[in-house]
């Protein structure tokens, strides 16, 4: 696959200037770097070029050989995905995928941006144990919870709808939401809620018009996140969302195809292309601020 | 910062009280929408009926007709009242509170602020949590047990164990020390961003995917045919057997952790060629006037520089390792030994509807991650004692 150069950080920190070999030194090194960028890009190249390629081929020879002869008539075909999207009911799933996580981004974001600036900036009784809480809270894994929600849900029926899963994704979300946008909010300066309140703000009038402007590119980083993460589930999805035809999100769909469709690669690998297109395009565009997450998340030095 | 006040009173009071009070009610009418199963078709049937397109609305009642267009429906209030709505609550109690007298309000208006993310991380993770721990040691009737654990040291779990424990020190150890490498290779060369960004680009992709993409890499085919799969297409043309990667065991645990590894790998890259650029060049100069070779100033100053942010990247991934589910479940659902805890208590739950075992299992990871939440906390407190 193709991926356009986007720089992936800034240069303006200070650079190993004196690092680069000469030229003839330098060749193994660029040897290395092109089979390692090979070994990275073939898995989804041959996955890409499949999902296009007629299924009386697949079976008889390897993707590779297709390249070889590009301009071999009846050799390319786009109805593997119109197959996958009509009667194996991708094109169903993928509604109900954008359906699931739009809300599931956008709901956790505004919850956890009212409690990162409380927890930061609005001095209560027992901020610091709750915080701390949410820290700890960071890491449990999901599958602690999925017992007994699953009986809460079943009880008040929940399991199979949007709401629940929109809800379970808000909870499940909110501790690296309130950690991140904590990071962001406690950083911005003293300076600008001391005079705000000398103005006579009060604190809904500081979050609304001060804090949430300047903490858009955290706001961001999160959502990209967050997108990520609920479209890519298919833990959460299978437990809470079950396979029902009309609520099952891509990767549901993706799993139940492997299970119906086993040996038939054009469709397997036309349905896996359909999952990834939204995530692959969401990355690229705005990998600068993923990158700006990711590293404002983990690198705590 | 100048922060605009409108205090007008009498009218605009009026204006507010009532359009809060409308507001409030389309809140309560989203939600019931939300909660009725049936709720999008439902809403949808009564705008046809209202519109006069009662056929339409029989369609839909019926299961058939503009489905997709009564789901949208759906998305488009649950965003309305799940935004909306948070920000009415916070905006209308904020205002209800900033009435009281200020000691009050002060000691009030925090709660409003964290309320609804406390409730919710009660509801989702602080309850369950619990009742999961509880629910390990009880059997299906309700009795005090501890043979859930106790099955643990069966052979078929043992090999479970190992199979995590696989997982957690190749997978990690896989990704950090090849995150290291390319970061500090790529440094090196002119197109360090195209070659990044490759690396980079898996980790937008889903595990499901990725397993498809890697099933398709591990594909076999009988001895004799055109092997369709890359891995055995080599093998065979370096004049080997093909080998049916994912259902020989033990290799077929190894070619699922390559799966995570190919995954990972870029974001232990970003993160720590991020600290490598961090690391002062003058460092790096006076190493190399002491005679220090390259690849000593890499793993005797940069490595040692970064170690802060090895780490981080190191317990980030194990975590992932350690809760291993989707790998597993979809390329061989763990049948030819290479299950894991995360799958086996999925099929514990819902296979064979032992949820005290599905508990024990959930329990297992937990205590797996626990090292991890105390690195977290007490990370956190320093940084709290020194801000």
């Amino acid at each position: 696959m193709s991926a356009p150069a986007q720089p992936i950080e800034s240069k303006s920190v200070p650079r190993v200037a004196a690092w680069r070999p000469p030229f003839l030194r330098s060749l193994p090194l660029r040897l290395t770097v092109f089979f390692i960028c090979a070994v990275w890009t073939l898995p989804t190249l041959g996955l890409l070029v499949t999902s296009v390629r007629n299924p009386a081929n697949i079976t008889s020879s390897g993707w590779w050989t297709a390249l070889l002869h590009p301009f071999e008539p009846n050799q390319w075909t786009l109805s593997n995905y119109a197959t996958v999207i009509s009667s194996d009911g991708m094109g169903s799933a993928f509604i109900n995928s954008l359906i699931v996580t739009i809300p599931s981004t956008v709901i956790p974001i505004t919850i956890a941006a009212f409690a990162a600036y409380a927890f930061a900036w609005v001095p209560f009784r027992g901020r610091g144990i709750l915080f701390t809480i949410v820290v700890g809270l960071l890491v449990v894994p999901i599958q602690m919870s999925l017992i007994p929600i699953l009986q809460i849900y079943s009880a008040g029926n929940l399991y199979g709808s949007f709401l629940g899963i929109w809800l379970a994704h808000t909870g499940f979300g909110l501790p690296l939401a309130i950690f991140l946008l904590y990071n962001f909010i406690s950083q911005l300066p003293r300076d600008l809620f001391e005079s705000a309140s000398i103005d006579g703000a009060s604190h809904l009038q500081i979050f609304t018009r001060i804090v949430l402007p300047l903490s858009i590119p955290a706001l961001g980083a999160f959502a990209i996140f967050q997108f990520l993460w609920v479209w890519n589930d298919l833990l959460v999805a299978l437990v809470f969302l079950g396979p029902g035809a009309e609520v099952r999100v891509l990767p549901t769909a993706l799993y139940q195809l492997i299970g119906s469709r086993g040996g038939s690669w054009h469709l397997l690998t036309a349905g896996a292309f359909l999952t990834m297109v939204v995530p692959l395009i969401v990355f690229i565009v705005l990998q600068r601020a993923f990158v700006r997450g990711i590293l404002a998340g983990s690198v705590k030095s | 910062m100048a922060v605009a006040r409108t205090e007008d009173p009498g009218l605009s009071r009026v204006i507010l009280l009532i359009a809060g009070l409308i507001a409030v009610g389309l809140c309560g009418a989203g939600i019931l929408v939300l909660l009725d199963p049936q709720g999008g078709p439902n809403l949808l049937a009564s705008i046809y009926d209202a519109l006069g397109n009662s056929s339409g609305a029989n369609d839909l009642r019926n299961g058939t007709g503009d489905q997709l267009f009564a789901k949208i429906l759906l998305a488009v209030i649950a965003l309305l009242v799940g935004v909306g709505g948070i920000w009415l609550l916070f905006i209308g109690v904020g205002a209800l509170v900033s009435q009281l007298p200020p000691k009050w309000r002060d000691r009030i208006l925090p709660w409003v602020f964290v309320g609804p993310a406390l409730v919710l991380l009660s509801v989702f993770l602080v309850y369950p949590a619990a009742g999961t721990i509880i629910r390990s040691f009880m059997d299906n009737s309700g009795q005090v047990t501890l043979r859930n654990y106790a099955v643990m040291s069966d052979p078929e779990f043992v090999g479970i164990l190992r199979n995590n424990v696989l997982w957690l020190v190749i997978g990690t150890a896989g990704s950090v020390l090849l995150g290291l490498i390319f970061a500090g290779l790529f440094d090196r060369v002119r197109r360090e961003s195209l070659a990044k960004t490759i690396v980079f680009l898996p980790l937008a992709i889903s595990l499901v995917g990725a397993s498809v993409i890697w099933g398709f890499v591990y594909a076999w085919q009988p001895p004799g045919t055109p092997q369709i799969g890359l891995l055995n297409a080599v093998v065979v043309g370096l004049g080997g057997q093909p080998i049916p990667w994912l259902t020989t065991s033990p290799i077929n645990v190894f070619c699922e952790i390559v799966i995570l590894v190919w995954l990972q790998t870029g974001f232990a890259m970003v993160v720590l060629s991020a600290s490598i650029k961090g690391v002062s060049s003058e460092v790096i100069e006076a190493a190399r006037l002491d005679g220090a070779s390259e690849r000593q100033i890499f793993t005797r100053v940069i490595v040692p520089m970064i170690r802060g942010s090895i780490i981080t990247v190191s317990t980030t991934i194990a975590i992932v390792t350690i809760k291993i589910f989707d790998i597993v479940y979809v390329t061989t659902g763990g049948r030819f030994n290479d299950d894991v805890v995360a799958n086996r208590m999925f099929h514990e739950i819902f296979q064979f509807f032992d949820d005290g075992r599905g508990a024990a299992l959930a329990t297992l990871l937990f205590v797996a991650v626990l090292p991890v939440m105390f690195i977290n906390l007490r990370n956190f407190r320093r940084q709290q004692r020194e801000a």
